[in-house]
């Protein structure tokens, strides 16, 4: 009985690729990108600024191994800052990948085929870009390594009861299915660009990383199976991920980290974080490369429910902060709010609020949903409310802990501040070199959405 | 050349040649690596000695500590005589004689000065003159008088820029001689300070501390003492009293005759009304008022057991007045003895007058100037500099090349006291033999080198060792000198040189000057303050003390002009901005810093910064306040002038928070309450958790574990200089402190409690707790931090990756982090310093307090190589070893009858922040205050 009401309504809903598209225009329009001769004059331009900005990122990175990690603004109390921020701000962006690419999945949302390619790649990058952090921010980076269990003449191993080893298997863990389920996926593309590339650098480059794939009814089924697998396996690790990240702040005593509710907030707040950058990259390049077919209104405006949803979960989470401070009745949690409040770093706080809180809440309007600009506005406001996020959460709570006499302020100083737009630039760089050398959307499954796929299927 | 391995080593070492003793029997084949050996000699400093026993590892001073038996330090040190090894290190001390810039030997020195001095025998010694600090050495006053004796015309002044004339002239005219007063501290029970710092800023501190925090601890069948302080600025003896009145210190004569007008005291009127110039509000007049009756009605009550104590800075008139108030209320003899003063020093600043007049009329052949700086010290209406240029021929024995030494035609570098052979006498008269801990490494001379030069007689010795054995060999009358000699050296004092005491006659009438209205009222005051870390400047280039928080304001690295927040709001000028001090016509630019309960309309400011050449550490720290200093306003000026210039300067401050917010973490309860109840101080804070799912781990050793007593501590800062030394902490500069990254591992925390204009001060020592359940011990990824089996929670340094995790979830955040390469790794001359036993930290590691793990482990070994247990105060901390108030006490809680054990047992004691179910091995006795009922009630 409901079925047919369910396919009414979704018919009603604009289509996941503009019409008119055949399984040869899918292709065609997406393998061009890669294929075509000549860069445009734009991706070159776009590519230095974030080359040089990497560069900057390599730069503070020198001074930081040269001098110490006294160049950042971290001190006693506050001993993380831009650091663990940008870390976890890093982390929860690369968040959006996997759950679009296997959760989605394995809901059967077939819009997710237009940006999950996309969105894998920006998990890969992302995770790369947090990954840095937790290296660099050691006093001694160069025996990063001692937190790997690995057999050595010490007999040392790391220390299983800190949650910073939990976070090296989750953080590692997470980026080695993110691209195992990415390059899977590519598979099949890649011999698409074997078969269609003009050069023989790119037959070469692009059959090796095709790995053999023919395209047979065997590798089809194979390729299947391994991919649901993957999806299976990625999933969990969404929520796992940024759990554990949590608990780098949920098990230790300070206040303001002390607290049950992290795990499912961080997690929610991680999902935020990634659609809204998942929009704030797909806005620009569905318009540079004429890919508005694919990436269509209905992606963006799913996107944008998924932000709400969430985002109203980030707020919730806000809100049980302070409940939980009032009614638990501990003087140093409640302390600890009201100095988010009203302590030193108000403006921040409120500034955290009214981006993640107050202005999201525009997106309960169709009209706006459906609006570019407004949607590009939110999905870079959420950003920075979510690194703002973490600031409060981090900085905030480490400046004024228990003993007053050990309360301190913090400010980022010239590299931490490099380090954070530097990242920036070698996550872009990344993004660049992947827009210009990889299909960006996944031909083979856009090919699955054309209507001549389905033919068969509806024929009674 | 062959050399055995004897020779070698002792190559190696810079023993001084002549035989020293150590405290300890010797080894038998003298040093054993690895083994240090502790000598007895005592530091010089203000006219007064320290007696310490010196840690020595192969020949290297290392460490200081208080001599138990010498009468001024009973075991204790202070911040100066802690970071005195730092100084003797100090590579910037001068290491060669110079003359107009260049390098001379020693010879051509002699040269000079011999024909000089031959040139002065002619004249009787009319043009020769010395300057010098207040020597209490027996051997230089001897060479001194017979230098005198052969250079009749010659003088020898004195002067030290904290000179107690003040105190000397007003006794001279209570008590009509040449007297110091000894203060028996802790035979007092009722002690009223009068602007006098005598926990912290006298040469007896150490021991009037340990007198004074003995009777602090409210146990029952012990009386506690109470004590009223009157000052402008917060000082560590303010901090500590039962009741402090802010006044300014041109107003401190006005209340004392107030109150020995109360305690009927013959000859003294009540000056009219007790309002202080400005501040003419009735309340505050009221209380003054009532604070000044039930003073005088308290030490009344107390015949015999009460303390007048007058500081330094204040007038000749207090000073009487004190004098007459103790002997009314029958103290003379009881609380207070007077004695000879260990110095022949006399009125100085009269004498440097004198100098100086002799100087500008072009009497003065020869200066030589002995230790004193007297070109920035100097009164600035003297024009010292200026004058010193009169002066034919101008010698400096210095330890540095510094302001002095540049307008002086020979530069001598004087030798440190742990590398001289001297003698020195107490505040007591008491004499100490200073023997070398090791042999000058500049070359550096000691003032009996120097005046034997002068005196240039080829049959006296010229090696300071013969002449202070000389001087002693002439001195002893017993039997066998060699015992004798021996003796003093290993015991570090010689039996039965103390002083004799004086008994006053009878009182004669009207000693006290009569009152009279300062004409300057109500004019902006300006009081001059030994600096609480680099004392009169000459500690300038010692880097601890720089780096060193002051007790009240908690600022390093600076002097500050200090103001009420009233006076500030006045001024309209707020924290750091830099205002003109201007006062008759001189000015200084000083930044302001804002202290609560400072009085109100009074600026103070700390002498001993803005130098110019005293070394890299020093150099352009901090304001010239002896700009403003005149010879007739040494501590006291009026009508100051604050401009703002609109400028600012930063301030290193470690501290920036001052309240509790509530929160018990100095919990304090008066005598009263506590005797009435002693679960009080339990119930002053949340429950401690003890349940748990696991059974507690169970230390069947030794479980180490620290009592800090609130009651006792004054807040001193002995123990972070101590632990400094110990520890071998870096300094970090400036810049780094107001990044929140100094390295101290112990910390004193001072809090604010009450109103802003006469706060209460609790202050803390925070040394790492030891937690059982360390927080910061599980979030290690690496084990860097981990628990030893006898509840030590251990830094491992080479396992530490860095990660800083342990530092966040420490909540007494004790743990401190080398952002930097703190250490500094180069300097050749630090690196002997340095404690052998404790590892110098590199960049990148997490470090804080170990509870000297160096010296539990020392003990253990004994102990273990003796087939025993470690026996109680077998293994003390540097801080608690340091400490003049016994406030640190360290242990065994497992020996049932260790004094940590049974301090555990106290009804003070508590753990701080227990409710996080830490645990800490570190706790805390309760402060308790004793209180007048009579003022509490208002």
């Amino acid at each position: 009985m409901s079925l047919p009401v369910i396919e009414a309504r979704r018919d009603r809903r604009p289509p996941i690729i503009a019409p008119g598209h055949t399984f040869e225009t899918v292709t065609d329009r997406i393998s061009r990108v890669v294929l075509r001769r000549g860069t445009p004059r734009g991706w070159i331009v776009g590519f230095a600024l974030s080359f040089s900005l990497m560069m900057v990122l390599f730069y503070a990175t020198a001074v930081l191994l040269f001098r110490g990690i006294g160049v950042w603004g971290i001190n006693i109390p506050v001993a993380w800052g831009f650091d663990i921020v940008n870390f976890v701000w890093w982390i929860g962006i690369g968040h959006a990948g996997t759950l679009i690419s296997a959760i989605l999945l394995l809901l059967k949302q077939e819009w997710r085929t237009s940006i999950n390619r996309f969105a894998e790649a920006m998990t890969l990058f992302a995770v790369a870009c947090a990954g840095l952090y937790p290296v660099l921010h050691l006093g001694r980076p160069w025996l990063a390594y001692w937190l790997f269990p690995y057999p050595n003449t010490m007999s040392m191993w790391p220390q299983f009861r800190s949650p910073l080893i939990w976070d090296v298997f989750a953080v590692s863990t997470y980026l080695t299915v993110s691209l195992l389920f990415w390059f899977v996926g590519l598979i099949p593309d890649f011999a698409t660009l074997r078969d269609r590339s003009a050069s023989r650098v790119g037959r070469a480059t692009y059959g090796m990383l095709a790995m053999g794939w023919r395209g047979s009814a065997q590798h089809w089924h194979r390729y299947e199976t391994a991919y649901l697998l993957l999806a299976g396996l990625a999933t969990p690790l969404v929520v796992s991920v940024h759990t554990i990240v949590s608990f780098d702040f949920a098990v230790s005593v300070i206040p303001g980290w002390h607290a049950t509710i992290l795990p499912p907030y961080f997690v929610a707040g991680a999902i935020y974080s990634g659609f809204a950058m998942v929009m704030t990259l797909a806005i620009p390049i569905r318009k540079f490369y004429g890919l508005e077919d694919f990436i269509t209104m209905r992606h963006l405006d799913n996107m944008a429910r998924v932000m709400l949803a969430t985002g109203l979960i980030v707020a919730y989470g806000y809100m049980m902060e302070t409940f939980m401070a009032w009614y638990g009745g501990n003087p140093y949690e409640s302390f600890m709010v009201l100095n988010r409040f009203s302590g030193p770093y108000w403006p921040q706080y409120w500034l955290l609020i009214t981006c993640n809180v107050i202005l999201p809440q525009v997106l309960w309007f169709k009209r706006l949903r459906t609006s570019i600009p407004a949607l590009f506005g939110v999905s870079l406001i959420v950003n920075l409310g979510m690194w703002l996020e973490r600031y409060i959460i981090i900085v905030v709570s480490l400046h004024r802990d228990f003993l007053p006499s050990s309360w301190g302020m913090y400010a980022g100083t010239i590299y931490d501040w490099s380090m954070l737009f530097g990242s920036m630039g070698l996550f872009l760089t990344l993004l660049f070199l992947f827009i210009r050398y990889l299909p960006m959307i996944s031909i083979f499954e856009m090919r699955t959405l054309v209507p001549g796929a389905h033919v068969e299927e509806e024929a009674p | 050349m062959e050399v055995n391995r004897r020779e070698f080593l002792r190559a190696c070492t810079r023993q001084p040649p002549e035989a020293i003793v150590p405290y300890a029997r010797a080894p038998e084949e003298g040093i054993v690596p690895g083994e240090p050996l502790f000598f007895a000699t005592a530091m010089p400093l203000a006219g007064g000695a320290l007696g310490l026993l010196v840690e020595s590892h192969m020949g290297r001073p290392t460490k200081v500590e208080g001599n138990p038996q010498h009468p001024q330090s009973l075991g204790a040190t202070d911040v100066y005589a802690q970071a005195s090894v730092l100084g003797l290190y100090d590579p910037d001390r001068s290491q060669v004689i110079t003359s107009a810039g260049e390098i001379r030997p020693w010879s051509a020195f002699l040269e000079t000065l011999r024909a000089a001095m031959e040139a002065q025998r002619a004249k009787g010694g009319a043009g020769l003159r010395f300057l010098t600090e207040p020597i209490s050495s027996p051997t230089a006053i001897q060479q001194m008088r017979d230098l005198l004796a052969e250079y009749p015309e010659a003088r020898w002044h004195q002067y030290d820029p904290l000179a107690r004339d003040g105190a000397a002239a007003g006794l001279r005219a209570a008590v009509g001689a040449e007297v110091e007063p000894h203060y028996r501290v802790g035979a007092a029970q009722v002690i009223l300070a009068l602007d006098a710092d005598f926990l912290a800023c006298s040469p007896t501190a150490v021991r009037d501390v340990r007198e004074f925090s003995a009777a602090r601890h409210g146990e029952t069948g012990m009386a506690m003492n109470r004590l009223y302080v009157v000052e402008p600025m917060p000082t560590v003896t303010g901090g500590v009293a039962d009741h402090r009145l802010a006044a300014r210190a041109g107003d401190v004569e006005r209340l004392a005759r107030g109150i020995a007008a109360a305690l009927h005291v013959p000859g003294v009127n009540e000056p009219s009304g007790l309002e202080d110039g400005t501040s003419k509000a009735p309340a505050s007049v009221e209380r003054q008022a009532a604070w000044v009756a039930a003073v005088a009605r308290d030490l009344a009550a107390h015949r015999g057991t009460s303390l007048v104590i007058a500081g330094d800075a204040q007038p000749p008139a207090v000073h009487a007045l004190a004098a007459v108030m103790n002997q009314t209320l029958g103290n003379i003899g009881r609380t207070v003895v007077y004695a000879e003063p260990s110095t022949t020093a006399g009125g100085q600043v009269a004498s440097l007058r004198q100098l100086v007049d002799d100087m500008d009329a072009g009497k003065v052949d020869l200066l030589v100037i002995c230790d004193a700086n007297p070109v920035v010290t100097a009164p600035a209406d003297l024009r010292f500099a200026e004058r010193l240029d009169k002066v034919g021929l101008r010698v400096r024995l210095g330890l540095y090349d510094d302001e002095t030494s540049r307008l002086c035609h020979w530069h001598v570098p004087a030798a440190h006291y742990l590398e001289s052979w001297s003698d020195v006498r107490a505040y007591d008269g008491t004499a100490s033999i200073v023997q070398p801990l090791i042999a000058p490494l500049y070359d550096g001379k000691t003032l009996h080198e120097l005046l034997a030069a002068c005196a240039g007689r080829s049959d006296a010795p010229s090696a300071p060792y013969d002449l202070v054995r000389d001087y002693w060999r002439r001195q002893h009358t017993g039997g066998d000198f060699e015992a004798f000699w021996q003796r003093a050296l290993h015991e570090g004092l010689v039996a039965d040189t103390a002083g004799k005491l004086r008994v006053p006659g009878a009182r004669r009438q009207s000693i006290v000057p009569a009152w009279r209205e300062p004409a300057t009222a109500d004019a902006l005051e300006i009081t001059f303050r030994p600096d609480p870390t680099v004392f009169d400047g000459r500690f300038a280039n010692n880097a601890w003390l720089q780096e060193l928080p002051k007790p009240m304001t908690r600022l390093t690295w600076d002097n500050a002009a200090h103001m009420a927040a009233a006076t500030a709001a006045r001024l309209g000028v707020a924290n750091e901005d830099v205002v003109e001090l201007r006062l008759d016509g001189r000015t200084v630019r000083a930044p302001v810093w804002i202290v609560p309960g400072h009085a109100p309309d009074a600026v103070t400011v700390h002498l001993g910064y803005g130098r110019t050449r005293a070394g890299r550490v020093a150099n352009g720290v901090g304001f010239d306040a002896y700009a403003l200093r005149t010879s007739d306003a040494m501590w006291i000026a009026r009508g100051l002038e604050v401009v703002k210039t609109g400028t600012r300067y930063a301030l290193a401050c470690t501290q920036g928070h001052q309240q509790m917010e509530g929160r018990d973490l100095v919990r304090t309860a008066t005598l009263e309450e506590f005797r009435a109840d002693p679960a009080v101080v339990r119930e002053r804070g949340p429950e401690e958790p003890d349940a748990s799912l696991y059974p507690p781990y169970r230390y069947d050793g030794y479980a180490w574990a620290m009592a800090i007593d609130l009651s006792s501590c004054t807040g001193c800062n002995a123990c972070v200089v101590a632990c400094q030394a110990e520890n071998n902490i870096p300094i970090v500069g400036k810049d780094q402190v107001a990044r929140g990254r100094e390295m101290h591992w112990i910390r004193v925390d001072r809090y604010y409690d009450g109103p802003e204009e006469n706060p209460t001060i609790n202050n803390q020592p925070v040394p790492c707790m030891h937690c059982e359940l360390a927080p910061c011990e599980v979030v290690c990824p690496v084990g860097a931090t981990t628990h030893s089996s006898d509840g030590l929670n251990q830094m491992i340094y080479n396992r530490c990756v860095g990660t800083k995790y342990c530092s966040n979830n420490c909540p007494y955040k004790v743990r401190r982090f080398n952002f930097y390469l703190y250490a500094d790794w180069t300097t050749e001359s630090l690196k002997l310093q340095r404690n052998p036993d404790v590892t110098v930290r590199s960049r990148g590691v997490m470090e804080k307090c170990t509870y000297c793990i160096q010296r539990i482990q020392y003990a253990k070994i004994k102990a273990e190589k003796e087939d025993r247990r470690v026996r109680d105060g077998e293994v003390v901390p540097a801080c608690a070893q340091a400490c003049p108030a016994s406030a640190i006490v360290f242990g065994d809680q497992n020996d049932p009858d260790a004094r940590v054990t049974l301090l555990k047992k106290n009804a003070r004691n508590y753990a701080l922040l227990g409710e996080l179910n830490t645990r800490p091995r570190t706790t805390y006795l309760a402060k308790l205050t004793n209180p007048n009922p009579e003022l509490t009630r208002a």
